[in-house]
């Protein structure tokens, strides 16, 4: 299933990309999209532990299923205020 | 973007008031949580907080203002840019309202965060919280900005010499009770 993938500020850099579309396997989780998004960018991979994510724009666990058309977005540690 | 007297932004509207009858322009309000790419008004957050709280003035209003420092971890800074996922953070923004209105019966909270490219000494952020007494409204206000700063999506670039760097805070999840505690006891003690 196609799903889009959201990233910021520093993990956006090492991407190199604010958004992309990918294929997840059907029943994948945010953690599944992680993994995927991780091992095309293994620059990313250690940002896991220092991550939150959101699904389609409000708050989501890495246990969050996901679903055709989801933008899942992850998050590194904010600094706004 | 938005200027004086007009702004497209969905929850905006005019306020039929004393203006309307006398030929004056009637004033356009801010929304009550909300982004900007524009200098930030610190009047326009307060009489929206202000509207917010009901018939008649509220008995006190506390203001937070966020400047820009021109020195941060021992260096010079130059400037600073805001990054923001602007409808998860007016989701938190939301969340951080509702939990000031369940600790502080009454409040009513304004909060706007400037995003782009800010100079040193502009206001990254103004919060307003209006009560019917002090002791509410300087508590609310605190609160509100130790919980922007834990849980809101918005990362901030500096620029200093010598380089820029994205600065990292905190972990956002909301459903974080101990921050949640700390954010409370920093506002109350």
């Amino acid at each position: 299933m196609r799903i889009s993938i959201l990233v910021f500020a520093k993990l956006r850099d090492l991407v190199g990309a604010p958004r992309l579309d990918r294929d997840v396997a059907a029943g994948s989780t945010v953690e599944g999209v992680w993994q995927a998004l991780a091992g095309e960018f293994p620059a990313a991979a250690p940002y896991r532990a220092a991550l939150s994510a959101a699904v389609n724009a409000g708050y989501a666990k890495f246990s969050t299923p996901v679903a055709e058309g989801d933008e899942v977005a992850f998050l590194p540690p904010v600094s706004g205020g | 973007m938005e200027h004086a007297g007009f702004s497209p932004r969905g929850d905006q509207r005019l306020l039929p008031g004393p203006g309307w009858y006398t030929g004056v322009l009637p004033e356009t309000r801010i929304p009550l949580l909300s982004m900007t790419a524009e200098p930030l008004d610190v009047q326009a957050v307060v009489r929206r907080v202000e509207d917010e709280a009901g018939a008649g003035r509220p008995g006190a209003v506390a203001v937070f203002i966020g400047n820009v420092r021109g020195e941060n971890l021992g260096r010079r800074v130059a400037g600073l840019h805001y990054e923001v996922y602007e409808p998860l953070a007016l989701h938190a923004f939301g969340i951080i309202a509702a939990e000031a209105a369940g600790s502080w019966p009454g409040v009513s909270l304004a909060i706007r965060h400037r995003v782009g490219s800010i100079a040193i000494g502009e206001a990254s952020i103004v919060i307003a919280a209006a009560s019917a007494h002090r002791a509410q409204a300087f508590q609310a206000c605190r609160y509100a900005i130790e919980r922007v700063k834990q849980i809101a999506p918005i990362w901030k670039r500096e620029t200093f010499d010598g380089g820029e760097e994205w600065i990292e805070g905190a972990t956002a999840d909301p459903s974080d009770a101990a921050a949640r505690q700390a954010a409370y006891q920093r506002a109350c003690g």
